[in-house]
């Protein structure tokens, strides 16, 4: 199909385009690999279901702040907001209106997204420095509403006495965290499907072009304001998701949900996992969890110093390295058609 | 001759200097124009009204005689008006397929397609817009890769992508090496007919191989408008220039 057709032809040449527009979104068996080894942990690690199920929602709520930082381009230091927006929902919904998981599942999402959609109007002036200050902004305002408003979130104690119902009435949420690990697991992939799905569309395309440069993309007729909220309340949907994940597995909400330093994690998470391929989230809070779990073994007290020099060494040296390898199999699929013309 | 873009009376002050002043000008439809001037001349600041980055402090600019005085920089290119930069602005880590998709995509109002891929359609447009632009032998490839002639004839392709009324070409060839250039003079000068296209250049050689009609611009304002060859012959033009070139020197 490609040898046919090389330089000169006119008219109906066999479309290289086509070829090239359509090997970005192939699945390549490297990522399905990756979602069979997800799975099998399901099966193979029966003893650490409750460290994964912080990975499945850590990595969904990283894949949030890719979905608007690696593909639309905006810096966010505060998506905590809507991890928080999603916790209390989710929290509040189990304790005064129905304990169903996927009732408060589907409300913290349309809370998240309603807050999402207004907050990005703030977002979408200025500059990168701008988007951080406005978006720690609101996540401050959030944690001090949330801190104030006690009668609602319990403040300082947390919201307590969520209980949960059966997940799809049959399956107890346990206290290995099977059942949790299953249900966090899930959602982070039918999550990631839509998500794979999304950045390939035509809608997709414009935010990467937006990222790329958004002087060209008005250059061609792209309305960058509108793209951008719809990006970002997007990306809060699933901040909230991953917050109702969270409130719902741990059967419990503390104002810590709220505070900076979730923000920041998130961030860090995904800048050791590498921005604008999806995999990113989730190999990065792979990584952190572990790092996390394995450096409070040895020094519980100075855990920070050595996420801190990890981030400093993943940053400056190793992470192009140590994400070459996925990242080349997996984002640059446009590779081989180009070999293959050449 | 109907009119394709018309500036009337268009001005733009920055505090107390006049950066465009008064300046009507019309382009017709299908017209080799050249927008020529020494530096600072307000050629830029000119762009920039028409494309609506900036807003004028008065006047009017017209596309096919509807007011897009007051409409954003995007709604004008989807109402006809396109342009390409004097500096590269492309979107460097996707291919060149996938940039003139996403153009070719916009232009359609597709924009916000969120349960479909770029069909097929497009696919072969692209491919047309490759092929004129000698664009099929890179597309596959990263823009942020390639040789910078290719860029440059990038810049023209996303531009075309729009199906643009009117073409304002920002010093296309600027910077071009030797070898590369003539491929970009080929494009640019088998547009079709049916665009207008505004040169805003400071080579002469292009702009005189180029132009049927050229307005020369000095200190923000219409200096002298008429055919090529009257301004190749114009003394005025040439002493503007000698003067210019007498400064650098």
């Amino acid at each position: 199909m490609k040898a046919d057709h090389d330089n000169t032809t006119q008219g109906h040449a066999g479309s290289r385009a086509a070829e090239v527009l359509g090997a970005r979104s192939r699945w390549h068996w490297i990522e399905v690999a990756f979602w069979l080894a997800a799975w099998s942990t399901v099966w193979l690690l029966p003893g650490r279901h409750l460290m994964l199920n912080e990975v499945a929602i850590l990595a969904l709520f990283a894949l949030s702040l890719d979905l608007i930082l690696g593909y639309a381009g905006i810096v966010s230091l505060g998506q905590a907001a809507f991890l928080g927006v999603g916790a209390y929902t989710a929290g509040l919904v189990a304790k005064h209106v129905h304990p169903d998981p996927f009732v408060g599942l589907a409300v913290a999402a349309a809370i998240s997204a309603t807050a999402g959609l207004i907050t990005s109007l703030l977002v979408l002036r200025g500059n990168d420095l701008t988007r951080i200050m406005v978006t720690l902004g609101v996540a401050m305002l959030c944690f001090e509403a949330a801190n104030k408003a006690s009668w609602l979130t319990g403040g300082a104690d947390g919201l307590q006495g969520i209980v949960m119902g059966p997940l799809l009435g049959q399956f107890r949420f346990d206290l290995a965290g099977k059942t949790a690990y299953i249900y966090s697991l899930s959602t982070l992939f039918v999550l990631f499907l839509v998500a794979r799905w999304l950045v390939h569309t035509p809608f997709g395309a414009s935010l990467i072009a937006i990222r790329d440069n958004p002087q060209r993309a008005t250059a061609i007729g792209i309305p960058l304001k509108p793209r951008l909220m719809v990006a970002y309340t997007i990306a809060a949907t699933y901040a909230g998701i991953a917050g109702a994940l969270l409130a719902q597995t741990a059967q419990f909400v503390s104002l810590d949900i709220l505070d900076i330093h979730r923000s920041a994690d998130v961030l860090l998470v995904l800048v050791i996992g590498g921005t604008g391929y999806l995999y990113g989230g989730i190999i990065g809070a792979l990584v952190f969890t572990i790092a996390k779990d394995v450096i409070s073994g040895w020094t519980p007290e100075y855990w920070h110093f050595w996420i801190g020099l990890l981030l400093v060494v993943f940053v400056l040296i190793g992470r192009e390295r140590l994400a070459a390898w996925p990242r080349r199999l997996i984002a640059g699929r446009t590779r081989p058609v180009a070999e293959g013309a050449s | 001759m109907s009119v394709a873009l018309e500036t009337v009376d268009l001005q733009k002050r920055f505090g107390g200097i006049v950066a465009t002043d008064t300046v009507s000008l019309r382009i017709d439809v299908g017209a080799r124009h050249a927008l020529i001037g020494p530096n600072g001349a307000g050629k830029t600041t000119f762009v920039n009204l028409l494309t609506g980055v900036l807003p004028p402090s008065a006047g009017r600019v017209l596309l096919d005689r509807r007011d897009i005085t007051r409409e954003t920089p995007e709604r004008r290119v989807r109402l006809g008006l396109a342009r390409t930069f004097q500096i590269n602005q492309l979107f460097l880590t996707l291919s060149p397929a996938e940039a003139i998709a996403i153009a070719i995509n916009e232009r359609d109002r597709r924009g916000w397609s969120l349960f479909e891929r770029f069909g097929r359609s497009i696919a072969s447009e692209v491919d047309e817009v490759a092929e004129r632009f000698r664009l099929r032998d890179v597309i596959a490839e990263r823009v942020g890769t390639l040789p910078y002639g290719k860029q440059r004839l990038l810049e023209l392709a996303l531009a075309f992508a729009c199906r643009p009324r009117v073409l304002l070409l920002d010093e296309p060839a600027a910077g071009v090496p030797e070898a590369e250039r003539k491929d970009i003079l080929d494009a640019v000068s088998s547009l079709p007919q049916s665009v207008a296209v505004l040169l805003i250049e400071h080579d002469m050689d292009l702009v005189f191989s180029f132009a049927q009609r050229i307005t020369v611009m000095v200190a923000g304002a219409v200096f002298r408008d008429g055919p090529a060859s009257d301004i190749a012959r114009d003394p005025a033009v040439q002493a503007v220039y000698l003067g210019e070139a007498a400064d650098d020197a």
